[in-house]
């Protein structure tokens, strides 16, 4: 259950510091494989709390172009789920706690109590898989726990308050989805995300980290008055994009730039 | 015969079915699952229904004993004209009742994804009924091989998006068109076109469609005074066979689904999941699905757009999963026979993917005239969407 506790220290450590929690995620296998190393040592040098890893799926539908180009190239140039859990074990130990984001299909096949087992095996802390919603994932929620890995809760705009009162008990931490959409980034925050991030602390016992849509260091910074954490995914991804020859360096310099956002709270409220 | 009532409340066909899907969509799911449970019930809903069925789509479509093909086989042959539907298909069964329900619920935007385009054309019609405004998402390659039902959308008044990731294909186009769903859910009725899906969209069309076997089972009884021996039907995501199947479910007949072998089953390329018959989740409910090793969705073949597709809905899992249908599958050059051989016989050009069926009667005509079988074919669509693409098929030899 140690890996669990490294979600909740994590949180806990951006607190003390009166700052929200900063949560990049990169794609593994883009732009490739081997440069997985080299980007989580950059997003952990430029001050992230939390690390996200994707791990591509053929038919990406809760993720919006950038996010569906990079699984796309990711599967086109072999990257396996072998290959990426090999690869996270030797990269757990010197990151701050990881967690993983995929779809259900690739989870499934691979068999839900096996898959737990590795990753936590690998040094993982949790399990993000945004087409499972908690009323279906239940069996899966008890066979990632019963390995030690966090199956984190989703919650939505369109959440009903029997499910905001359903995920009560979960572990690690609340993911905020910030708009009805997939991933993206979008021009402003919606207004609504901050009634959302209110809901959920009127109910659950645990922080919550706003995603989907997060484009830059001002947005971070906005979302970082109310929300325990900021996910920030296309955006970096797309940054990458840009020059995939530069992928750390970029991801380095775009990071340091939101943890600016994150930690210019002035009094956290 | 033992049977339990499925799905159960959560939408399970046994181990297949549920409700897959990103938590912003559950609210609008368990939300449609109530309205549908009310309009199921309500005898105003049925008789509006019931009247555009008949007066707007021209039901019931006839079955009639087919009789050169049954002379030429040895055994009797019955077509369900499913083909004579307006639009040519039995899609609008389903699109009349989900629009019906979407503007009941308010809804004031329709979606659909299309593979074949049939339908597309089927949603927007039922939308331009109702003057409501249809978007259509369909992949790109599909867009360029079906060119005349992407027109005929248009002419409906609906707007058509070609989807150009992935494989450019139907599911590509349903991942589309649940990326929309999701963004605007509030406004917004998904009308998906089979019986996949999350719940309640399994049962909900299957319920719609299964007026094609309700109407099939009192017109054989009226007709030859016994239950026919076979019912044979092509499964694409199911919806043309679960609604033949499922009101003879509990009667002493084979139910036969054909699937699209495509190049062959050896080959790899073909849209066979229940052949394959694997496990897997995708577009919202876990059933059989064509996927490699990591669980990445494997791309269909075959011939007909409308059953080029790795899923299935999970009804139809269940059913093989119980034994209760049989599955076999066809290959592309069998249908392209079929598609020839009904023409001849009968004077109708069936469609592609209702060609698998009738392929798989003249295949197991040996045994089923053994079998002194009695046979009705769903024809669930004609063939003039394909005569374009079988004529440049054989002009140039490939495509
Ligand atoms: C004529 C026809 N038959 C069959 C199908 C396959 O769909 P289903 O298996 O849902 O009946 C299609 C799909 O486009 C179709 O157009």
């Amino acid at each position: 259950m140690t890996t669990n506790n490294s979600l909740h220290d994590a949180f806990r450590a951006a607190r003390d510091e009166g700052r929200a929690a900063l949560i990049p995620y990169v794609t593994a296998g883009y732009p490739s494989l081997s440069r997985l190393p080299g980007l989580v040592a950059a997003l952990t040098e430029a001050g992230a709390d939390v690390i996200e890893i994707g791990i591509p799926f053929s038919d990406p539908l809760a993720d919006g172009p950038v996010l569906q180009r990079a699984a796309t190239e990711a599967l086109a140039n072999g990257t396996r789920v072998a290959q990426i859990l090999e690869m996270v074990r030797d990269l757990t130990p010197k990151a701050p706690p990881m967690v993983f984001l995929t779809y259900i299909n690739p989870v499934f096949r691979y068999g839900i109590e096996r898959f737990s087992q590795d990753a936590y095996d690998a040094g993982m802390a949790g399990l993000i898989i945004p087409d499972l919603p908690w009323a279906e994932g239940q069996d899966f929620r008890l066979a990632a726990e019963a390995s030690g890995l966090a199956l984190i809760p989703l919650v939505a705009p369109t959440s009903t308050d029997s499910h905001l009162h359903s995920i009560r008990t979960a572990k690690g931490f609340v993911y905020g989805v910030s708009v009805t959409g997939v991933t993206g980034m979008r021009a402003a925050v919606d207004s609504g995300v901050r009634t959302l991030v209110e809901r959920v602390r009127r109910v659950v016992p645990l922080p919550v980290a706003v995603g989907f849509g997060i484009a830059n260091a001002q947005q971070a910074h906005e979302v970082a008055r109310y929300a325990d954490g900021v996910i920030v995914g296309s955006a970096l991804v797309r940054t990458i994009m840009e020059d995939p020859s530069h992928a750390e360096e970029r991801a380095y310099a775009f990071v340091k730039e939101l943890k600016s956002g994150v930690n210019q709270l002035g009094s956290k409220a | 015969m033992l049977t339990t009532r499925v799905p159960d409340r959560y939408g399970r066909f046994g181990p297949f079915g549920g409700r897959y899907i990103p938590e912003t969509l559950m609210p609008a799911v368990e939300e449609l699952t109530q309205a549908y449970h009310q309009v199921r019930r309500d005898p105003e809903f049925q008789r509006e229904l019931n009247a555009l069925l008949k007066d707007y789509v021209g039901r019931p479509t006839p079955l009639r004993r087919a009789d050169r093909m049954s002379q030429a086989l040895g055994f009797d042959v019955f077509l369900k004209r499913e083909d004579l539907n307006h639009t040519g298909a039995h899609k609008i069964n389903n699109t009349i009742g989900q629009v019906l329900l979407a503007r009941r619920m308010g809804k004031t935007r329709i979606i659909a994804e299309t593979g074949a385009g049939q339908h597309g054309v089927a949603t927007a019609t039922a939308a331009a009924l109702f003057g409501l405004k249809a978007e259509i998402y369909m992949g790109a390659e599909d867009v360029k091989r079906q060119a005349l039902n992407v027109y005929r959308m248009k002419l409906l008044g609906a707007e058509v998006h070609p989807v150009e990731s992935g494989t450019q294909t139907l599911k590509d186009a349903t991942n589309e068109a649940i990326r929309d769903w999701v963004t605007n859910v509030r406004t917004t009725f998904y009308v998906i076109g089979s019986v996949v899906g999350p719940h309640p969209y399994p049962m909900m069309v299957r319920d719609f469609q299964s007026v094609i076997g309700r109407e099939a089972r009192s017109q054989i009884l009226k007709l030859t005074g016994e239950l026919p021996t076979h019912i044979v039907a092509c499964v694409g995501g199911g919806s043309n066979s679960m609604g033949i199947f499922y009101p003879f479910r509990e009667d002493p007949v084979a139910l036969v689904g054909v699937e699209a072998a495509g190049e062959g089953l050896e080959t790899g390329r073909h849209a066979a999941s229940i052949q394959v018959a694997e496990r897997g989740i995708l577009h919202g409910s876990l059933s059989y699905l064509l996927q490699d090793e990591d669980g990445q969705i494997k791309p269909a073949h075959s011939i007909s757009a409308g059953l080029d597709y790795p899923g299935v809905g999970p009804e139809h899992a269940y059913l093989h999963y119980t034994g209760r249908a049989t599955y076999v599958a066809v290959t592309d050059r069998q249908a392209l026979a079929a598609f020839h051989q009904l023409s001849q016989w009968e004077g109708i050009i069936p469609a592609l993917e209702s060609a698998h069926a009738v392929a798989w009667v003249i295949e197991a005509a040996d045994q089923l005239r053994r079998d002194r079988a009695r046979v009705v074919i769903n024809l669930s669509g004609r063939g003039d969407k394909d005569v374009d693409q079988v004529f440049h098929m054989e002009q140039g030899g490939a495509q």
